[in-house]
C-alpha cells in the first residue's frame, strides 16, 4: 500500500506520454504528407532564426502590450517547467521537494516561480479582456467563431486553473511547514502564496494535507491534460514554433520560389538539341519523371513545410490585420489560408485513420471546399502577412501555389488576367503595345 | 528640354563599347504615359552623372513578374529564359530598375535561371552616385517642402531596402514625414500580385484609397513613390481625393532631377 501514490502516477504519467506520443506521430505523418522541399542549408542562419524569432521573441515585440505580456506567460512556462521536473520525480520517487537540498538557491527558485506565476495570471487576465471585453478587431474575425474562439479562451482557463493550483498547493505547504508537519521540511520562499496560506489560518493539520495534495495531483494531471490537448488546439504552437522558424524561408521575401518542374518543360522546350522522344532516365520509378501536379489543389500537394505552418498558426492575426486586402473589406485572411490548411489536413488525416492508412479520396479538396477562389485572387502579394507573423509563418507560399494550380492546371484565371498573360506572351508585356514600340519613349519629349 | 541620347546594347557593341550598366527600363517605363516620365528624368540623371549606360530596347521583355504572380509559372520561366539569354549574349554585369518588381524578379528570381547579375534599384544607384560625387543636386525647388515616402512591397518588405529613398528626399532639404505604416509594416498601394491588371475582389474600398487616406494624413505637398504601378496607384488615389491640384505623385528619381515634367 506504502507505494500506491508512487504506481498510480507512474501509470498517469505514462498513459499521458503515451497518449502525447501517439498525437506526435499523427502530426508527424500529416506533416509529411507533404510535398519534399529541402530547407536543410544555411544551418547557422537557421539556428540564429529560431533563437532570435523563437526564443528571443523578437517579432512578438512589434506590438509592444501583447508581446510584453507574451513574454511573461512565455517566460513563466518555460522557467515552472523546472517546478514540473520536481513535481515528476516527487511523484514516481515519493519523495517531497526533491531539490530543497539546494538550500538558498531552492528559496530563489521557488519565490520565482510564485512571481512567475502571479505574473502570468495578469497577464493572462489582460489577454482575455483584450478578447473578450475590448475585442480587438483581429480576435472578433469571422473565421474566429466557433472553436478557434473557444479554444483561445479555454487555454487561458487552463493556465489560471494551473497556476492557481500551484500557488495554492504552495501555501498550504507553507502552512504546513510553519506547523512543523513531519513531511513538510522547512524549504523554499512563499512571496506571493504566503498571502493565500492566510486564508488558511485555522485549518487542521489533516485538511492542509488533504488540500496540499489534492492541488498537487490535479496540478500535474492539469499539465499532462493541458499536453495532450495541444494537438487540438492552436497551442500547439509552444512546441512548433522552434522547427517552424528553423525551417522557415531564408531568402529574400519577395523571392518566389521556380518550381523546378517547370524549368525541365521550359529547357526542352527552349533546346532545339533536346529529344522529346527521349527515353526517361533509367529508373523510371512512377514519380521520377512525372512532374505532378502544377501547384496546389489539396494539401497532399503543399510542400510540408507550410503544412507545418499550418499547425504551428496561434490564430494570433496579425497577418490579417496587416493585410492590405483583409483591411479594404476583402474576403482574403491570410489566418483563414492556414486555419483552412490544418483542418483540410486534420480532415484528411482521419480519412488515412478510418481506412488504416490508405488514401481514399474524400471528394473533398482545400481549394473551394475550404479556401474560395476569390480569396486567393485578391492577394496582391505585398508579404505584410509574413513580416507580420511572429513565428515565420508563411501564407503567401499557399496562395501562390493555389494560384499555380488554377492557372497551370484549369486555366481558370480571371479573364482581366488572362488578357495581361496573353499580353506577356505575344507583345512582351502586359499591355497591347507592339515590342517594336519599346523605345519610343527616348524620342519623344 | 535637352535631347536625351539613349544607346542600346545593341548600338553599344557595334561601336566595341561596354557600358558601366544596363539600364533595365521596364515594361510601365517604357509604355505608360507617366511612368515614361520617370525613365526619362532617370535617364538624365544617368546622362548628367556621366554614367555610361545603355538600354535593351525593343530586345527587353517582360520579365515575367505579373505572370509568376498570377501563377503561370510557366510563362514567367518562358519570359526570364529569354531576357537570360539577351543579356547573357550582351555579357550585362549590372542592371539597373527603376521598377522594383523588375528589380525583385532580376535580382532574386533570375539566378537559378541562369541569370547573375548585380541588379540594383534607381534609388540605391542614385545614392550611390552622390556619395560618390558623381552626381549633384540642388534642393531648391523642394527646400521645406512636406514629402511623405510611400514604401513600394517589392522594394521594402521583399528586399529590406528602406534607407536609400529617404535619405534621398532628405538630401533635398525637404521635410520627409512617414505615414502612419511605413517601412516593414507600410500598406501596399493595391498593384502588386497582378492586381494592376484586373479589377479588385469585391470589399468595402479600393487598397490604393485606404493608402493615399494614410498620405494625406500626413498634410504632404508630394507623395513620394519609388515604383511606376505605386506612383499609377496613388495618383489615382490623389485624383480620387479630388486632391491633384494640391497634392503631387512623384517619383524619387523626378524629385532629383528637378524638372518638373508632369
Ligand atoms: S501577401 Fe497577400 S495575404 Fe499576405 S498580407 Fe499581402 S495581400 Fe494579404
Ligand atoms: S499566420 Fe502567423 S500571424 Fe497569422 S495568425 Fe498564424 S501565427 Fe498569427
Amino acid at each position: 500500500m506504502e507505494y500506491l501514490p508512487n504506481v498510480i502516477f507512474v501509470l498517469v504519467l505514462a498513459g499521458a506520454i503515451g497518449l502525447f506520443a501517439k498525437n506526435v506521430g499523427k502530426l508527424r505523418r500529416n506533416i509529411f504528407l507533404g510535398q519534399k522541399v529541402d530547407r536543410s542549408d544555411q544551418k547557422s542562419e537557421r539556428w540564429k532564426m529560431m533563437g532570435l524569432v523563437a526564443l528571443g521573441q523578437t517579432k512578438m515585440v512589434v506590438r509592444p502590450i501583447a508581446g510584453f505580456l507574451h513574454i511573461i506567460v512565455y517566460l513563466g512556462f518555460i522557467i515552472i517547467n523546472i517546478e514540473v521536473l520536481e513535481i515528476v520525480l516527487d511523484g514516481i520517487l515519493g519523495t517531497h521537494r526533491l531539490f530543497a537540498f539546494l538550500g538558498g538557491v531552492y528559496d530563489f527558485l521557488i519565490g520565482s516561480f510564485e512571481i512567475l506565476a502571479f505574473l502570468v495570471v495578469v497577464s493572462v487576465v489582460v489577454f482575455w479582456l483584450r478578447r473578450n471585453s475590448l475585442k480587438l478587431a483581429r480576435f472578433v474575425k469571422p473565421e474566429m467563431k466557433g472553436w478557434p474562439k473557444n479554444d483561445a479562451n479555454l487555454i487561458l482557463y487552463i493556465e489560471v486553473v494551473l497556476m492557481g493550483l500551484f500557488l495554492t498547493m504552495n501555501a498550504a505547504d507553507y502552512q504546513l511547514q510553519q506547523m512543523g508537519s513531519e513531511h513538510y521540511v522547512e524549504a523554499g520562499s512563499f512571496p506571493i502564496s504566503s498571502f493565500i496560506a492566510q486564508g488558511l489560518a485555522g485549518w487542521s493539520e489533516s485538511s492542509l494535507i488533504l488540500l496540499e495534495r489534492a492541488c498537487w495531483w490535479l496540478h500535474i494531471i492539469g499539465i499532462l491534460s493541458f499536453l495532450n490537448y495541444l494537438y487540438y488546439s492552436k497551442h500547439l504552437h509552444i512546441i512548433l514554433a522552434f522547427p517552424n522558424t528553423w525551417y522557415a524561408k531564408l531568402q529574400p521575401a519577395g523571392e518566389i520560389n521556380n518550381l523546378e518542374s517547370v524549368t525541365q518543360e521550359v529547357k526542352m522546350m527552349m533546346d532545339p538539341s533536346a529529344d522529346p522522344f527521349a527515353a526517361p532516365a533509367e529508373d523510371s520509378g512512377a514519380d521520377v519523371d512525372d512532374p505532378g501536379t502544377f501547384g496546389a489543389k489539396d494539401v497532399q500537394d503543399l510542400n510540408w513545410v507550410q503544412l507545418m505552418n499550418a499547425y504551428t498558426c496561434t490564430e494570433c492575426g496579425r497577418c490579417t490585420s496587416e493585410c492590405p486586402a483583409n483591411q479594404t473589406g476583402k474576403l482574403l485572411s491570410p489566418r483563414k489560408i492556414m486555419m483552412d490548411t490544418r483542418d483540410r489536413l486534420e480532415e484528411v488525416g482521419k480519412v488515412l485513420d478510418a481506412n488504416k492508412g490508405e488514401w481514399k479520396d474524400d471528394g473533398k479538396n482545400l481549394l473551394d471546399d475550404y479556401i474560395t477562389r476569390e480569396e486567393l485572387w485578391a492577394c496582391t502579394t505585398c508579404n505584410a502577412c509574413t513580416q507580420a507573423c511572429p513565428i515565420g509563418i508563411d501564407p503567401l507560399s499557399i496562395i501562390v501555389d493555389m494560384r499555380r494550380y488554377l492557372v497551370m492546371e484549369e486555366s481558370a484565371a480571371p479573364n482581366d488576367l488572362n488578357v495581361m498573360m496573353g499580353n506577356v506572351e505575344n507583345n512582351g508585356a502586359p499591355w497591347p503595345f507592339n515590342q517594336m514600340d519599346r523605345l519610343n519613349w527616348a524620342n519623344e519629349s | 528640354m535637352e535631347e536625351l541620347k539613349i544607346k542600346t546594347m545593341a548600338d553599344m557593341m557595334a561601336a566595341g563599347e561596354t557600358p558601366e550598366v544596363l539600364f533595365w527600363v521596364g515594361c510601365a517605363g517604357s509604355f505608360d504615359d507617366r511612368a515614361k516620365k520617370i525613365t526619362k528624368a532617370f535617364a538624365r540623371l544617368l546622362t548628367q552623372a556621366e554614367v555610361s549606360f545603355a538600354v535593351l530596347g525593343t530586345e527587353e521583355s517582360c520579365t515575367g513578374d505579373p505572370a509568376k504572380r498570377a501563377g503561370n509559372e510557366f510563362l514567367f520561366q518562358m519570359q526570364a529564359v529569354t531576357n537570360i539569354e539577351v543579356m547573357n549574349a550582351y555579357e550585362v554585369k549590372k542592371v539597373v530598375t527603376t521598377c522594383p518588381h523588375c528589380f525583385n524578379t532580376l535580382k532574386n528570381e533570375y539566378p537559378a535561371l541562369g541569370g547573375n547579375y548585380e541588379v540594383m534599384h534607381h534609388t540605391t544607384f542614385l545614392k550611390q552616385l552622390l556619395e560618390e560625387g558623381r552626381l549633384k543636386i540642388e534642393g531648391g525647388a523642394f527646400k521645406g517642402k512636406r514629402i511623405t515616402f510611400h514604401d513600394p512591397c517589392y522594394l521594402g518588405r521583399a528586399n529590406k531596402i528602406f534607407e536609400a529613398p529617404r535619405e534621398l528626399i532628405q538630401k533635398l532639404d525637404a521635410e520627409l514625414v512617414e505615414m502612419k505604416s511605413c517601412k516593414t509594416r507600410g500598406l501596399c498601394c493595391g498593384a502588386g500580385g497582378a492586381q494592376m491588371f484586373k479589377e479588385p475582389e469585391k470589399g468595402n474600398k479600393d487598397v490604393n484609397i485606404e493608402r493615399t487616406e494614410q498620405a494625406l494624413e500626413t498634410q504632404p505637398e508630394i507623395i513620394a513613390a519609388a515604383c511606376p504601378f505605386c506612383n499609377t496607384m496613388m495618383t489615382d488615389g490623389v485624383k480620387n481625393k479630388e486632391k491633384e491640384g494640391a497634392i503631387k505623385v512623384m517619383d524619387v528619381a523626378e524629385l532629383l532631377d528637378g524638372i518638373e515634367d508632369l
